[in-house]
């Protein structure tokens, strides 16, 4: 016992990720779930198969031949038993791959159905965030997030991915499976969650230094929440009230940080990095790397390498008084 | 004795495993450079003007990674808008071999940081000086004054010629034309 032990509780820790906001198992939408009753009846299929086997390897091997047999003797009873047998087999394992087949085909029917109407999104992956923008018919109702997707629970919701730089993978398993995003090109896939939630996703496809830091959150809410916070997002920036924000946000404007950072309704109009101007509602910075709270943005301001060593932010010049306006500036961006 | 050989090869496979310093964290405070550049080749006196140069451009015009994050920043501070892929624009072309300003790694990040008189913005303060040196090891790269293996290769975008990589050896004249699109209006 002493000696399984360990091997048993390591073998057993693989099971407890499949609960969770990040799992396959755990399925929250049409497609997740076609793709996990897939995986279970695998699953039963491929242990029943492979169990027969093994108790035909069993019977055969414990089975003893007469003494002295010859070898060459036939029996038209044996033959006649082992056609029957071996026609079996063969017409067993025509039926599942047959039906394994049939049952992946309408699963692929599931998985890459497209439904009309509703919401698209273009998301782009870049060196370690997701860019998410809001299409709309109405160009004053199209804005870009970024990291964060809201959806209507129960509708359709069309993900069009692009890349910025290398290829990246869209992976939501609670909602859906992987998608590529490739440079050069727009893939599409069609997500829908069941249940209202916070379901996260992660990048797929290696693409470099912090490609594990490369994560992504999918908030599910009812319609009217989803409403509420799409009119917020179309909104600008609130323009600060009290002296330390404003002295916060004359800080970020005169730093290096309007080359990258948009914050919409000021004078940044950087578009290569993350949109800041409701970074302050956001669950998470740095592509679900920290918590958004001012001690965190403040750490990551100072000093973005120690939080994500060799992301595309630059470590800034800043004097330390100026670090707490600025955190308090863009916590206040809700 | 055959083990042993076996095994001192191994190893001196493995010691090939460092490869370049990537120096992701700079510090920003000790950053900005103290270089000493002139701005025209006269002086008084006998020798040329008197200049300071730190050596520090070595560091960045030898390293890929720093050479390649330059690629990057090229656009994504819009360099491209005025001078395009190198062959100019609006702004010279940077590819050539014919500097204004002087081609030295020092030059093009004096040029960046402080601007020059017929349209180039100045970037001090709204770019980090690291990434300052990275844009100007790029420039550097584009008439392939940078070192073979550390030059870019090919990129995802299209391109109008052959990569920095494969580029034939550039070299540094003085003397650029400033392109009539910039000259001010008489
Ligand atoms: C050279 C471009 C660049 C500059 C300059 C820059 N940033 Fe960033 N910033 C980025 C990138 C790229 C990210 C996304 C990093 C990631 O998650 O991989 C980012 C992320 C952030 C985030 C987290 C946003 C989110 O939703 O994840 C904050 C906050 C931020 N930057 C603030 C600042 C501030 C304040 C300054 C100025 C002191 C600044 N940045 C300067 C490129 C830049
Ligand atoms: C608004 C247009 C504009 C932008 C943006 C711009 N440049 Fe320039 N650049 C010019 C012009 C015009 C000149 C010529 C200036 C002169 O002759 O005084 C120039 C000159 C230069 C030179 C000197 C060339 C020589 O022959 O000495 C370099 C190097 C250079 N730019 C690099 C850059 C880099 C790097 C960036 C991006 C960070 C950039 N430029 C952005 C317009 C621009
Ligand atoms: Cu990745």
């Amino acid at each position: 016992m002493r000696r399984i032990g360990p091997f048993l509780v390591l073998a057993l820790l693989p099971l407890g990720g499949c609960q969770g906001w990040q799992s396959a198992l755990d399925a929250h939408g049409p497609a997740a779930g076609a793709l996990a009753r897939m995986f279970w009846i695998f699953v039963a299929v491929l242990a029943t198969v492979w169990v027969l086997t093994m108790i035909a390897l069993v019977l055969a091997l414990r089975r003893r031949r007469a003494p002295d047999a010859d070898p060459l003797a036939t029996d038209p009873g044996t033959e006649r038993r082992m056609t029957v047998t071996i026609s079996i087999a063969i017409a067993l394992t025509l039926v599942t791959v047959v039906s394994l087949t049939g049952l992946s085909y309408a699963a692929q029917k599931v998985l890459f159905a497209h439904k009309d109407g509703g919401l698209s999104l273009l998301v782009k992956g870049q060196q370690w965030w997701w860019q998410v923008t809001y299409e709309d018919a109405q160009p004053n109702r199209v804005f870009t997030t970024a990291n964060e997707i809201h959806i209507p629970v129960g509708e359709p919701v069309l993900i069009k991915l692009e890349s910025s730089d290398v290829i990246h993978s869209f992976w939501v398993p609670s909602l859906t499976g992987k998608m590529d995003a490739i440079t050069g090109r727009q893939n599409q896939i069609q997500i829908q969650a069941d249940r209202p939630g916070v379901y996260r996703g992660q990048c797929a496809e290696y693409c470099g230094l912090q490609h594990a830091h490369m994560g992504l959150l999918v908030v599910a809410e009812s319609k009217e929440d989803f409403e509420r916070w799409r009119e917020q997002q179309i909104s600008s920036a609130i323009p600060p009230t009290d002296d330390e924000r404003q002295r916060g946000m004359e800080i970020f404007m005169s730093k290096p940080c309007v080359m990258c950072h948009q914050i919409r309704g000021t004078d940044a109009g950087g578009k290569v990095a993350p949109d800041l101007t409701h970074v302050g509602s956001r669950r998470t910075i740095g592509a679900g790397t920290l918590e958004t709270t001012r001690g965190n943005i403040a750490a990551w301001i100072v000093d973005p390498h120690g939080v994500k060593p060799g992301v595309n932010m630059p470590t800034i010049q800043l004097d330390p008084d100026e670090v707490q306006p600025l955190a308090t500036y863009l916590e206040g961006l809700k | 004795m055959r083990t042993v050989l076996i095994l001192s090869l191994a190893a001196v496979v493995l010691a090939a495993c460092e490869r370049e310093d990537r120096d992701y964290r700079s510090n920003p405070v000790t950053a900005e450079t103290n270089e000493k550049i002139a701005l025209v080749p006269l002086s008084a006196g006998p020798g040329g003007p008197t200049e300071q140069r730190s050596g520090l451009g070595k560091d960045y015009e030898e390293n890929a990674y720093h050479i390649s994050q330059g690629q990057r920043l090229y656009t994504w501070f819009n360099c491209n808008g005025c001078h395009a892929n190198g062959g100019g624009d609006s702004g010279p072309a940077l590819m050539d071999d014919r500097w204004i300003y002087g081609g030295q790694i020092e030059n093009i990040v004096q040029t960046i940081r402080e601007g020059r008189p017929n349209g180039m913005p100045s970037f001090r303060g709204k770019i980090p000086d690291d990434q300052i040196w990275q844009i100007a090891a790029y420039i550097r790269s584009m008439g392939r004054n940078v070192p073979k293996p550390a030059a870019p290769s090919r990129k995802d975008d299209m391109s109008p010629g052959p990569a920095e990589q494969r580029r034939p050896p550039g070299e540094v004249i003085d003397g650029g034309q400033i392109p009539p699109s910039a000259q001010m209006p008489q």
